[in-house]
Formats: structure tokens, sequence, C-alpha cells
């Protein structure tokens, strides 16, 4: 009898999901999302207490952002799954969907102050929107899951959810109708317009829902792809600097101290060089392909030192070693600025396919010849950079 | 900002659309327009085969081999000998 009753209070929907339909767990999933820095108090409804979040965002959400901008713990940086509310939301108010990686989650709430809403956080695996919808993880299953899961249809007597635009990639609008009974309302692509999307009772203008990728769009992203590049380039660098005392006489440390760190240098410039001048400069580089953005770049930052007159590429005589960073460099920027076609908003799955299809031999081949020529100049006189 | 144009893998079949408008409303690169009640193809070009708009045509009127266009996730799969990942085997740090 006991066990009838308990099972009967817990919030699920009737086709509720395998594994949903214990208290035990239910309170679980309810203590994870209670007493979170970022909650303040209890929203009683008929299915029980729903965790009511702050909608400003204070100092630590902050750093945390920050924190996940240069990668740190990025991929762990989560909120628990299932309902929130903000303000002082009834049954007569929005729910709108979101990820469980913090930064979305920040994002929506952070827009939402003075109104009271529904939060419906999906597990996404700590993953925004728009890659969670690319894998599925955000999508229609999940939706239908939670949906139930929260016992929404006997919180809120309308049947309405607004999900983000970017998670249609995931979200079949007619399939979640079919399963649970709620009714998709596609919302902007940014949060930020979510307020005048809701005021026009829930009409998107048309700039609200193109993705856009400007400038300061791209900035934000440089961090991650330097931390990603990073420890590529560190190896390079070091392999390049042991290399350098090589000579046909020994192993002087001589070299290392002139040829081993210019060239450590000269790696950092093609890496770290492609990582924040590609993405700040993408519209303004040639060409539409990445990889070819990314060679050019490489040849410009290439031509700068040299115009420049930095020492170690303006010897008295062309020496093997400006060749093989002639090489070098275009392939590394190449393919640091190739892969941040991950990040952008516009790059298609055949297009990137295409690109390197010519893009990587050329890189390697690049990689591997100029990389042999930085060696055979070790060896010969007059083949180093001084 | 454009991409490669020529290689992009939407079609749409006119017949099939049934007007209801979700490819305009989910396509984040105004791809589609609705004409006269029916959905046309106003700006091929544009797509980057998110595949947002197959998934939410009821009558099944589009069709676009969806992916990630990333080149990590490229390389990840053609080293794995798999289909294109965005990738996080294990939750690895390396993902989108």
């Amino acid at each position: 009898m006991v066990t009838f009753r308990i099972k009967e209070n817990a919030s699920c929907g009737e086709q509720g999901s395998p594994g949903c339909c214990s208290q035990t767990v239910m309170r679980a999933h309810w203590l994870d999302r209670i007493g979170t820095p970022w909650s303040d108090g209890v929203i009683p409804t008929e299915v029980g207490e729903v965790p009511r979040v702050r909608t400003a965002l204070n100092y630590r959400d902050r750093i945390g952002t920050i924190k996940a901008r240069w990668g740190v713990g990025r991929m762990s940086y989560r909120v628990a799954p299932g309902l929130y509310g903000v303000g002082d939301p009834g049954p007569d108010s929005p729910v709108l969907v979101s990820a469980n990686y913090k930064l979305s989650f920040d994002r929506l709430r952070s827009v939402l102050s003075g109104r009271d809403a529904w939060i419906l956080v999906l597990d996404t695996k700590g993953i925004n929107v728009w890659c969670a919808a690319g894998k599925g993880t955000f999508g229609t299953d999940e939706i239908v899951r939670r949906v139930q899961m929260s016992g929404l249809e006997r919180i809120v007597s309308h049947r309405k959810l607004v999900v983000p635009q970017l998670g249609a990639t995931g979200v079949s609008a007619h399939v979640v109708r079919n399963r649970c009974g709620f009714r998709v309302v596609y919302g902007p692509v940014r949060a930020a317009d979510l307020p005048a999307f809701l005021d026009a009772g829930m009409k998107a203008q048309p700039e609200m829902r193109r993705v856009r990728f400007n400038f300061v769009d791209r900035l934000v992203l440089i961090p991650v792809e330097l931390v990603m590049g990073g420890k590529y380039a560190l190896l390079a660098a070091a392999a390049l600097v042991l290399l350098s005392g090589l000579t046909l006489h020994g192993y002087s440390f001589a070299n290392v101290r002139t040829t081993g760190l210019m060239s450590a240098a000269l790696i950092f410039v093609s890496s770290f060089g492609g990582a924040i001048l590609g993405p700040a400069l993408l519209p303004w580089l040639p060409g539409r392909a990445f990889s070819i953005k990314g060679a050019v770049l490489g040849f410009a930052m290439l031509g700068a030192l040299i115009v420049s007159g930095w020492t170690a590429l303006s010897p008295s005589g062309p020496s093997l070693h400006v060749a093989a960073w002639a090489l070098m460099t275009p392939a590394i920027a190449s393919f640091t600025v190739m892969n941040f076609t991950g990040a952008s908003t516009f790059t298609s799955l055949s297009g990137v396919q295409r690109e390197m299809r010519f893009a990587l031999p050329a890189q390697i081949t690049g990689s591997i010849i100029g990389l042999g020529l930085w060696v055979i100049g070790l060896l010969v006189p007059g083949g180093r950079m001084s | 900002m454009r991409y490669l144009e020529s290689v992009v893998t939407l079609e749409f079949d006119p017949k099939a659309c049934n007007g209801c408008g979700m490819c305009v409303i989910v396509c984040p690169h105004a791809v589609f327009a609705m004409i006269d009640k029916r959905a046309v193809v106003a700006d091929r070009g544009a797509c980057m085969e998110c595949g947002a708009c197959a998934k939410n045509c009821e009558p099944e009127a589009i069709r676009v081999r969806s992916g990630v266009g990333c080149a990590a996730g490229v390389l990840a799969g053609m080293i794995a000998g798999t289909e294109p990942v965005c990738g996080c085997p294990g939750d690895s740090s390396a993902c989108c």
C-alpha cells in the first residue's frame, strides 16, 4: 500500500520513462537543483517545490563565464537538469527550454529580470544548445522525457514550450507535440531578444532568427582556440628547441639559445597568431575556405616579420631556414584557422570536407618539407638563421 | 561572410511542401522564404547543413546531409574511421 502511494505521488507523466518513477530519484534530482548559488528559494506547485533562480548574475557567475571561455573546467560547467522558475511563475507563465551548460543557463536567466517564467533545463551533458542539438542530446526525446519527469502538464495550464531556435537542429516540433501534447514555439536565436519576443506575443522579427558572427562573437572564442592549440604548439616548440642544438660536430647549447629560441618563437607566431588573428580578421582574409584564409595569414605574418627586420629572418643571404619557415608558418596557420570552422556559425559539413581534401595534404606536405629543410639547415654551413 | 557554396547538399521538393513555414522559422541563415504560401529555396548557398529544416518538416519535403561543419570533428572521424563527430570521446576538453 505504502509503496503504491509513493509511486503515485512521484511527479511523473503518465508514460513516465524508466528510472524516473521513484521518489528517491526525484528527490535526488530536486536536491541537485536546490541550494545552488544561483537559487533563492522555492516556488510551491501542485507537484512539489520548484527551485527559484535569481536573474541577476553575480561575480561568481562572471568568473565562471571567464573560466569557461578559457577552457577551464568547461566540460563540467553544468546545471542540474529539471524545472526551475524565475520571479513568481504560475499556470499561465511561459516555459522556456534551455541546455544544462551553465553559460547557456546564465544567458537565459539574466534576460528574465522582472518576469515570471518557468525554465526547463534539459540534460545536454553540459553542452550548449546548438552543439547539443547537433549531437541530438538537445533533442525530441530529451524534451519529452523532461516534460514528463517534471510533471509540467500539472504545473502549467497551457501547452507551449519556447525552445531556442538553434535547438531545432535536434528537435522535431511535430513529434514533440504528438508525443507529449506540448507545442514547440521556436524562440529567437539570442537570449537577449527573448524579452522582445515574449512581449510581441511570441513572435520573432526576421533578424532575431538570423545567426550572426560579428567581431565580438568571434573575439570571445579566441581564448579557447588558444588553449586548444596551445599544448601542441608548446610540444612542437619544445621539440625544435631540443633539436636546434644538433650540429655535425656534436651538440651546441649556443645554437639552442639562438636558433632554438627563434624557432620556438616562430611556432608560437604561426599557431597563436593564427588562433588570434584568424578569428579577428576572418571576413577580411581572402578566400572562402578557412584553410586558405589561414595560409594567407601565415605568409602575411612571416612577411611582416621579415619586413620589420626581425634579425632571425633577415640574414645577410637567404638561408635554408627562411625557406623552411616560408613553408611551415603558412601550414601551421592554415591548420589553426581551418579548425576554427568548428566554432564558426556558417560552415557546412560538405564545405569543410571539400576544403580538407586539398588543405590537409598541403598542410602536411608543407610541414614535412619545411621541417626537413629546417633540420638540413641546422647541419649545413650558413643554413641557420642567426 | 559566406562559405563554399557549390557543395551544399540541400534538396527541396516543392510538391511535397504543405506551406507550414517551419523551415523559414528554424533556418538561421534565411535559406528559405515563403512565396504564395509555399516555401522556396531563396539562398541555397548560405546553407550550413545544420538539418533543422528537414527535422521540422512534417511532410518530409526537405533533405540535407546534416552534420558538423567542423574540421576537428571531420579529422576525428577520419582517424576513428567513423562519420565526422563533434568530438567528445569520453568528454575530453576538445569539444565545441
